[in-house]
Formats: C-alpha cells, sequence, structure tokens
C-alpha cells in the first residue's frame, strides 16, 4: 500500500528511510518526493504485511504518516463509462466489468494523470497528497 | 413485403402484447427461429448509442425584453450562439468555445446546463431599431423562463465510424482523444450490434417523422444527417427534440483536451420488425461491422488505411498493426448505449412510446460524398522551397560547416551520410555556441541528429504547423530514402503568404 511520509525541518536532513529499511528490513519503494524548506513529503509503497512496523518506525522518528488517497478519484456523476481513458493508462489500471461499467485497479496507479486530460468529461482527478 | 404493418404492432402496444427486444438480444432469436420465424415472433428492435456528436445543437427562443431587443450578437455563459434568426431566437451549438474558459466549456455545456435545470448568464447586443431599440441585455434564465428550447441536431447516429490510430512521432489531440505517439493506442467510436442504422441498413424503418429516444425524450429524426453517405455505410441523420423533456444523464458536454467541445447525445431507434428482411438486418452482430483503422498522423484529408478491424476485435480491447498488440478506448459509451436500448424497450412495453413509419425513407441510393471544391492550387513545399540546398558531409569539423556557412550566407546546413541520407543538421546558431564552448572538432557532437523534415507533396499550411510545433525556422526536404531534395524555411512561407 502507498502511504505518506511527511517530515519537519528538524528532521529532514536525517536518513529516515534508510534508518527505517535497516530497522524494518521492509523493501520500500519511493514513488514520488518533494522535499521544500518548510519540510519534506515522500510516497511510499509498502509491502501490506510490512505496513505497521514501517509505519511505527517512521513515527518513532518524529515523521508523522498518513495513508495515500486514492490516486485517481472518479466522480461517478460525471462518468459516462465510455473507456476513453482506458487506452492511455500506461500501467492498464482500468478496465471494463462484464456489464461495460469502468473499473480502476488502484493499486496500479502511478499519478501520471494521463487519464485525466483524456476523459472528455471531467469526471477523473489525481489526487495530490 | 409487409407481414405486419405498423397499426399492428402499435395496436399490441396498446393491448399489452407487443413483443420487444433489443438488438443485442435479436441476433440469437434470429439464428434459432430464423427470419421468417424471428418476424413472426418478434414486433420491435430497440437500438441506442451514446457517443461524442459534433454537430448538434438547439434553438432557443428566449421571449421578448421590455423595451424589446433584436438581438445581434448573443452569449450564454460567455458562449456565442448565433442571432442571424428573428429578434430573440439564437442557436447554440455544441462546439462553440467559451471566451473565457476556452476548451473547458463550450456550447454543448451549455446545453447540459440548460437540461439540468442550472441558471444560464445571458448577455447579448444590438444595433437598435425603432421597433426594437434596447442595443444591450444581461440578464439569466433557467430552461423553464424560455419559451421553446428545441435541440436540433444536423448530423448524429453515424452508422458506424472510422477507427484512430497515430504512427507519427508526436502526441496528438483530436476529436478522437488522444492518440500517442507510434501507434500508442487505438480509439473508435460507434455502438457496434446496437448501431442504430446499422440494424436497418436501407432505412426501411428510419426517415422523415421516426419517432426515436432522443437524450431521454421522445423526438424525431427530421431527415437525412449532413455528410449522409449511404454507399459506404456512413449515413447520419438530422434529429429533433424538446431539450425541456431530456435527462441530462443522455445530453453530456464534453471537453477533449487540446481539441475542443462536443455534445454526448443518445438516440435510440425502434425497428418495427414489419418482415423477414427486416428482421435478418436486425440480426446483426460485432463481427459482421468492419471500419477502416486510419493513420491520423497524417494531417490530410484522406488519411492512410492501416487496415480493417470489425467491432468485435475493437472491443476486445486489443488490435493488432504491424504485429504488435495495441490497447484500444472506445470514445462512445457502450454501456449507456445499452441503457438506452433497455429504456426505449421499457417505454414501449408500458406503452407510452408508439414506433412510427417515416412519411419518407432516408435515401440509400443516389447520394453523392463530395469532397470540398477548392479554387485555386494549394501550395505545396516544391513549390516554395530552395531546390538547390547545400549539404556537408559527416564526419566534417565544426570548422568547415562555418565556412560553408559563411560562403552560402544561409542558417541551416543539412548534414549527409557517404550514401547521401539525412543524418542530422546544423545551423549558424549551433556553430557560434560550439565555438563559445571551445567544441570545434567534429561536427557529429555538435549537429542535432533528430532533425524534423517535410515531404515535397504536403501543403504548405502542414508544413507552416508543423515548423510552429516545433519552434524550428527551417526544414529540410527529403525524398523516401531520406535523400535531401530542398530545403524549406520560415522565411520561404513568410514570402509566400504576403504573396497572397
Amino acid at each position: 500500500m502507498k502511504i505518506t511520509l511527511h517530515a519537519t525541518p528538524d528532521i529532514t536532513p536525517r536518513p529516515l528511510i534508510a534508518e527505517v529499511i535497516l530497522e524494518t528490513g521492509a523493501l520500500l519503494n519511493i514513488d514520488r518526493a518533494d522535499v521544500k524548506p518548510k519540510g519534506g513529503e515522500v510516497v511510499i509503497d509498502v509491502p501490506p504485511n510490512e505496513c505497521k512496523r514501517v509505519v511505527a518506525a517512521f513515527e518513532k522518528r518524529g515523521a508523522t504518516i498518513t495513508a495515500l488517497e486514492q490516486p485517481v478519484i472518479k466522480d461517478d456523476d460525471e462518468c459516462v463509462n465510455c473507456g476513453a481513458c482506458i487506452s492511455v493508462c500506461p500501467t492498464s489500471v482500468i478496465s471494463f466489468r462484464e456489464d461495460w461499467s469502468v473499473q480502476m485497479d488502484l493499486d496500479k496507479c502511478v499519478q501520471c494523470g494521463a487519464c485525466v486530460t483524456m476523459c472528455p468529461h471531467g469526471a477523473l482527478t489525481v489526487m495530490k497528497s | 413485403m409487409t407481414d405486419k404493418t405498423i397499426q399492428d404492432i402499435n395496436a399490441k402496444i396498446a393491448n399489452g402484447s407487443v413483443h420487444v427486444v433489443t438488438a443485442e438480444e435479436m441476433p440469437d432469436i434470429v439464428a434459432e427461429l430464423g427470419p421468417v420465424g424471428a418476424a413472426k415472433e418478434i414486433d420491435i428492435v430497440t437500438t441506442g448509442t451514446f457517443g461524442a456528436m459534433c454537430s448538434s445543437g438547439a434553438f432557443l427562443n428566449l421571449g421578448h425584453s421590455d423595451p424589446p431587443i433584436k438581438m445581434q450578437k448573443v452569449w450564454l455563459n460567455d458562449v456565442e450562439a448565433y442571432a442571424g434568426l428573428a429578434a430573440i431566437d439564437a442557436y447554440i451549438g455544441a462546439t462553440q468555445l467559451s471566451k473565457s474558459r476556452g476548451i473547458e466549456y463550450g456550447g454543448a455545456h451549455v446545453i447540459e446546463d440548460l437540461v439540468a435545470g442550472k441558471s444560464i448568464d445571458i448577455h447579448a447586443t444590438a444595433y437598435g431599431t425603432d421597433c426594437y431599440p434596447r442595443k444591450v441585455l444581461d440578464t439569466t434564465v433557467t430552461i423553464d423562463d424560455l419559451n421553446q428550447a428545441t435541440m436540433f441536431n444536423p448530423r448524429n447516429g453515424y452508422q458506424r465510424y472510422n477507427v484512430a490510430t497515430n504512427c507519427s512521432d508526436r502526441t496528438l489531440y483530436t476529436y478522437m482523444g488522444t492518440l500517442l505517439p507510434d501507434c500508442g493506442n487505438v480509439t473508435y467510436s460507434g455502438a457496434g450490434v446496437l448501431s442504430p442504422m446499422y440494424n436497418d441498413p436501407t432505412y426501411q424503418t428510419i426517415g422523415v417523422g421516426s419517432r426515436i429516444f432522443l437524450c431521454g425524450a421522445q423526438g424525431y429524426v427530421t431527415g437525412q444527417g449532413t455528410q449522409h453517405d449511404p454507399a459506404n455505410n456512413f449515413a447520419t441523420m438530422m434529429v429533433q427534440g424538446d431539450l425541456k423533456q431530456m435527462d441530462k444523464k443522455y445530453v453530456r458536454g464534453a471537453s477533449f483536451h487540446g481539441y475542443g467541445t462536443s455534445q454526448y447525445v443518445g438516440i435510440g431507434i425502434p425497428i418495427p420488425i414489419l418482415n423477414a428482411d427486416i428482421a435478418k438486418a436486425t440480426a446483426v452482430t460485432d463481427a459482421d461491422i468492419t471500419v477502416d483503422v486510419l493513420d491520423y498522423g497524417v494531417a490530410r484529408r484522406d488519411r492512410p488505411v492501416l487496415r480493417q478491424v470489425t467491432y468485435e476485435e475493437l472491443k476486445s480491447g486489443m488490435i493488432d498493426i504491424n504485429g504488435r498488440e495495441i490497447t484500444t478506448s472506445p470514445m462512445s459509451s457502450f454501456h449507456d448505449a445499452r441503457a438506452i436500448a433497455g429504456e426505449l424497450k421499457d417505454w414501449i412495453q408500458k406503452g407510452t412510446f408508439y414506433p412510427t413509419l417515416p412519411v419518407e425513407r432516408l435515401p440509400n441510393t443516389g447520394v453523392e460524398f463530395k469532397p470540398m471544391k477548392q479554387i485555386g492550387e494549394q501550395p505545396t513545399v516544391a513549390d516554395v522551397m530552395a531546390k538547390r540546398v547545400i549539404t556537408i558531409q559527416q564526419g566534417l569539423t565544426v570548422e568547415n560547416a562555418a565556412k560553408v556557412i559563411m560562403e552560402g550566407n544561409f542558417n541551416h546546413l543539412p548534414v549527409v551520410s557517404d550514401e547521401d541520407r539525412l543524418v542530422g543538421i546544423i545551423t549558424a546558431w549551433d556553430i557560434a555556441k560550439a565555438v563559445a564552448k571551445n567544441k570545434r572538432d567534429k561536427l557529429d557532437d555538435i549537429m542535432t541528429r533528430a532533425v524534423v523534415t517535410a515531404d515535397a507533396t504536403e501543403p504548405i499550411d502542414i508544413v507552416a504547423r508543423r515548423l510552429e510545433q516545433h519552434n524550428i525556422s527551417a526544414l529540410p526536404v527529403v525524398d523516401k530514402h531520406s535523400r535531401v531534395s530542398g530545403i524549406i524555411t520560415s522565411d520561404d512561407i513568410t514570402k509566400l503568404v504576403a504573396r497572397r
């Protein structure tokens, strides 16, 4: 699952992620990182079974962890289930159900936003944490 | 050959014994009973389609203001409607863009907002007359404040539609959606098995006065659509219906990134099964309908056809193009097309919808589909390019190139291989940069390798757009073997435009 690490300026100089990897042995994948003067935010993909330990290890070091919201949100009132979004998605997040309604496998989403610009009805939004 | 009349069928609707199925159910029924048996058993087949139909719009009558105005120009939520009609009539077209919001909001969205009951801002200007003295009008209305609000669509419900892909090396933004470079995706439109017009391909039951499902209301076919092309199974229809009766679900504004706006229109046509021929036609399946896959990377009227596919292949989610499996996306909603065919079936079964036969059928022969008549020749690259082009051999030095450019007094120097094929390009600016950085040796180190080129037969407009998109000022003109036959610069094009 994906989590967002929020670190305040006093702890950003520390190698937080490296420390947590060494402590927990979990294979973390950094999806997106953004470090600014007032602190840092990193989106991290964590193996689901290691999540609890990883979150605890970060929190012990003074970081705040939030679960990443759904990476892409579909407004069902706007979506007409055309499926225009399907062919531009690089990671095959979107497909049709048996009844030709659109479904999304959000675990695969890398938040590139290609589907958002493709949607003719403004039904899709990429969440930025 | 009529086995049943429309009166027989409507009597069955009235007494509740009518037998209606959707066009998706019909192939199995015809396979089991045969066309004759199916024609006896089934009274009506319902069809449906829901997709982008640009040639759509609405006539609105705003009612008279006091003092009265004869609108010369009118804007609805900042989208201009056509007011060259009587004083307070206007036609809002689906693809007209908002002055302030551009591609994001257009006439189609105004129509959707009207149907949804939202308030619309009206701004109108006029020149003022004795009977209509007012010159400016600003007000806010909802659909309930209007006298008539009539959807009138000149071209809807294409029988089938071409498939789009893009073989060029850049992303294209089209009315078929975003097309990724190097045939990265495929988009298509149309309802296939549910296609209204493909279920009655000789239009025995479709024409002027056919009562239809239009965006959740009962509407009518008013004639052949513009660009009606029955000979190629690209028939279209003109339709109208009361906007005030419509359902927002089936009339939606759409915005295609980098292209513009369009209207998603929901149409369902009931096909009365009067005889075995009509029953047989409604047994059409996705596998029976073929369409061409076109390369939208070629911005010409006649785009190259890469192959033919069926709707069955398209709906599988992948098609093969030159040995590669490419993902397909529909632009129209099969989910909602199915809902429309189902809703129309319900209406008929409940006795709230009675199909009609047309007073005149849509023509299916003798219709010519013509390209635009153009007077004056459109100049091509060959007409404008410099034919004597100086090139330089690959492997020479920056110094050599500088000398050639200086002697020739030009800015762009194509670099060619030993076999005389284009491998790069050098500009005077590249040389200035190289000298400043003290890189005076090999040309290969500083030349641009991904050269944007032109073909001698291309129209100038296409080349001008290419120069603009790549933010460059010249294109070497090459043949199919990459041999340089000329060069065309933005200066050449400017001179041509100045002469016009």
